[in-house]
């Protein structure tokens, strides 16, 4: 018993280091960048006294002594511009007309020679509840705002969910496309990784050994080689451009790059790997003489394709297509070399919202949809392959 | 027999798919042209010398050296210790302790990359050479796993206990008998680590100021504004350096073979 017992100490004394590494610098920032989708304390760092006093207003009476003067207590008080301009875009998002709204009271209370007396002075605006309302709404550290903006869903001013007008559409644009060039990939992959797959493992010696060593040298040498070696062959001056003129099969370059058809032509050369060797998995359990068989009872060839190798090798095409299909959907380097601006998946616009305009709420919205969308098929992939009939 | 033609035409299409674009590149890397097209005028070995001499190129192949190296040493040390833990088959979350451990293969780079630079940042540790090594540990360690648990489950437990019942202690046995054996699964795991390390950008992207700028971070910049034939370079020297890492992978294989 104690022989166990230290046995499982000296375990988990060697499994603590990678676990205690992974939920620091795996795990953490996984849930910091969800935690910056939701978190939105634009408002309330800048307004706490506000905060306390509105937390008691029914939410419809106009606005009351007490309200206004923390209001201006907590304007006074606030000495950062950059601060100040983020809690009135965020304030402005909410409700349109704040822009100029606190502008104005801004300078108002700037001027120290004649104080204003209350807010209501300054400008009519703030008798009405409306802006009141905004600012209690806003006060929230939580908001639901990003995560409804990545799928282009959005809050009305009575509160409930709605779509969003088309010219602020975007996302679901680059959803669908995201999606929809994935499933491309996965097509034209299982197109030709199938087929493949099945000749490799039909064949033996030098011949199987040449057809798997294709595949795997592509998958050890490196995405940014591969891609490269794609943006050099597909430019308009390139060698398959120059080829298919010196075959004379085309007489002026086809647009290749920068565009779709690079970026599919360039995917499924890098996930093909990935589709055949699931399959071929599959294919080598297969008994050899399932096919031979099922012609000896006369089954034409066509047949016993359909009705033999395909629904025992159904498996493996499905791992594989959900193992492209996955990798697929988080790609950034191939699109973002290869493609042209209609061609940007998720992956892009993370980081063009993460890097180029400092906007983390967005970024981690969008992070969340697709953090979200591969651990739900990461989790089928998963099952898939945990029901192998060997590990049983 | 117009099938057996067909099937082996589709093969050997596919073949050519997969492996030409890899082989097309190689000789643009001796161009003597500035521009990345063939027929090469003349051979030259002018873009490797601009890789060994211009700044920014030489900075990159010796930062990749260094978060390579880093990342090498950090991932084998603490997968291989992880893979040891996972043997124990009493273990309570043994299945999810090793789900967690594979996960960084699966999560999009992109979405790990925001999420790091969001708390680097926290620890003062963007733009260092450390927050680039743990990131890059990060996305190593699961094929460190993969590879050490797959040869730890391949010693057969009665080596070990023959040991034991010898007088050997713990310490002893694991020195002399599971370590050597598992060591082909150590050192292929430590290679793909270090392959992992050279090849990752995205994270690079998130998380590198421009002192850790690798040899993919600069191939992956010079693509995008300045394409010349020193990526070429690049590239064939990735390919070289893969080639030498797995004929190593393979020569070291075989000499253990040999020894037992």
């Amino acid at each position: 018993m104690s022989a166990g017992a230290s046995r499982t100490g000296r375990s988990l004394l060697l499994l603590a280091p990678l676990l205690l590494f992974l939920v620091g610098f795996f795990v953490w920032p996984l849930i910091s960048m969800m935690s910056q989708a939701v978190s939105d304390p634009a408002v309330l760092r800048l307004l706490p006294r506000s905060a306390a006093v509105l937390a008691d207003w029914d939410r419809a009476s106009p606005p009351t002594m007490p309200m206004q003067a923390a209001l201006i207590e907590d304007l006074k008080a606030v000495d950062d511009d950059q601060a100040l301009g983020d809690m009135v875009r965020r304030l402005n998002s909410a409700r349109s007309g704040f822009r100029t709204l606190m502008a104005k009271t801004t300078s108002a209370l700037a001027d120290t020679a004649n104080p204003p007396a209350d807010l209501v002075s300054i400008d009519q605006r703030w008798e009405r509840p409306e802006f009141w309302l905004a600012i209690a709404d806003a006060l929230s550290p939580y908001t639901d705002r990003n995560l409804l903006a990545a799928v282009d869903l959005g809050r009305n001013a009575a509160g409930s969910i709605e779509h969003l007008p088309a010219d602020q559409s975007v996302n679901r644009v680059i959803l669908v496309r995201t999606f929809w060039i994935a499933a491309l990939v996965t097509f034209a992959c299982a197109c030709i990784g199938f087929p493949y797959a099945i000749i490799a493992a039909s064949l033996t010696g030098w011949k199987r050994d040449l057809m798997l060593g294709a595949v795997l040298l592509p998958l050890w040498t490196s995405l940014l080689v591969r891609t490269a070696a794609w943006f050099i062959l597909l430019q308009e001056q390139g060698l398959i451009n120059d080829l298919l003129r010196w075959l004379r099969i085309i007489d002026a370059p086809l647009p290749l790059i920068f565009n779709r058809t690079g970026v599919i032509i360039a995917m499924t050369h890098v996930l093909l790997p990935f589709m055949v060797l699931p399959i071929y998995s599959v294919l080598i359990t297969i008994p050899k003489n399932l096919m031979p068989a099922a012609a000896s009872l006369g089954a034409p060839p066509w047949r016993a394709f359909l009705r033999v190798l395909l629904p025992l090798s159904l498996r493996g095409v499905a791992s594989g297509s959900l193992l492209v299909f996955i990798s697929a959907i988080g790609y950034y380097i191939t699109p973002a070399l290869i493609g042209g601006p209609g061609d940007q998946m998720i992956s892009s616009i993370i980081a063009f919202y993460a890097t180029g305009s400092a906007n983390w709420g967005m970024a981690g919205a969008l992070g969340v949809v697709l953090l979200v969308a591969t651990l739900l098929l990461y989790s089928v992939y998963a099952r898939l392959s945990a029901d192998e009939p060997g590990r049983r | 027999m117009p099938m057996k033609l067909a099937r082996t035409a589709f093969a050997a299409l596919t073949i050519l798919f997969l492996v030409a674009p890899l082989i097309a590149i190689l000789p643009l890397a001796f161009t003597s042209s500035v521009i990345l097209t063939y027929p090469v005028p003349s051979w030259s070995l002018r873009w490797f010398e601009e890789l060994f001499t211009a700044d920014a190129w030489r900075r990159a192949i010796v930062n990749s050296l260094i978060i390579g190296t880093g990342t090498t040493l950090l991932a084998t040390v603490l997968g291989t210790a992880a893979s040891l833990g996972l043997r124990n088959r009493l273990l309570f979350f043994r299945g999810s302790m090793r789900t967690l451990f594979l996960l960084p293969m699966v999560v999009p780079a992109v979405v790990l990359g925001v999420g790091m630079q969001v708390l680097l940042a926290g620890f003062g540790l963007t733009n260092s050479y450390a927050g680039v090594i743990i990131a890059h540990t990060v996305v190593a360690v699961p094929f460190v796993v993969v590879s050490v648990t797959g040869a730890l489950a391949g010693i057969d437990e009665r080596v070990e206990l023959a040991a034991q019942s010898l007088g050997a202690p713990p310490a002893t046995v694991f020195r002399r008998v599971t370590l050597p054996l598992a060591m082909p699964g150590v050192l292929s795991g430590a290679v793909l680590a270090f392959a992992t390390s050279l090849d990752e950008v995205v994270l690079t992207l998130f998380v590198a100021g421009p002192n850790q700028r690798t040899l993919a971070r600069q191939m992956f910049s010079s693509i995008r504004e300045n394409i010349s034939p020193a990526i070429a370079a690049a590239a064939f020297l990735f390919i070289a350096a893969t080639v030498v890492i797995g004929l190593i992978v393979v020569l070291s294989r075989s000499m253990l073979a040999k020894r037992r």
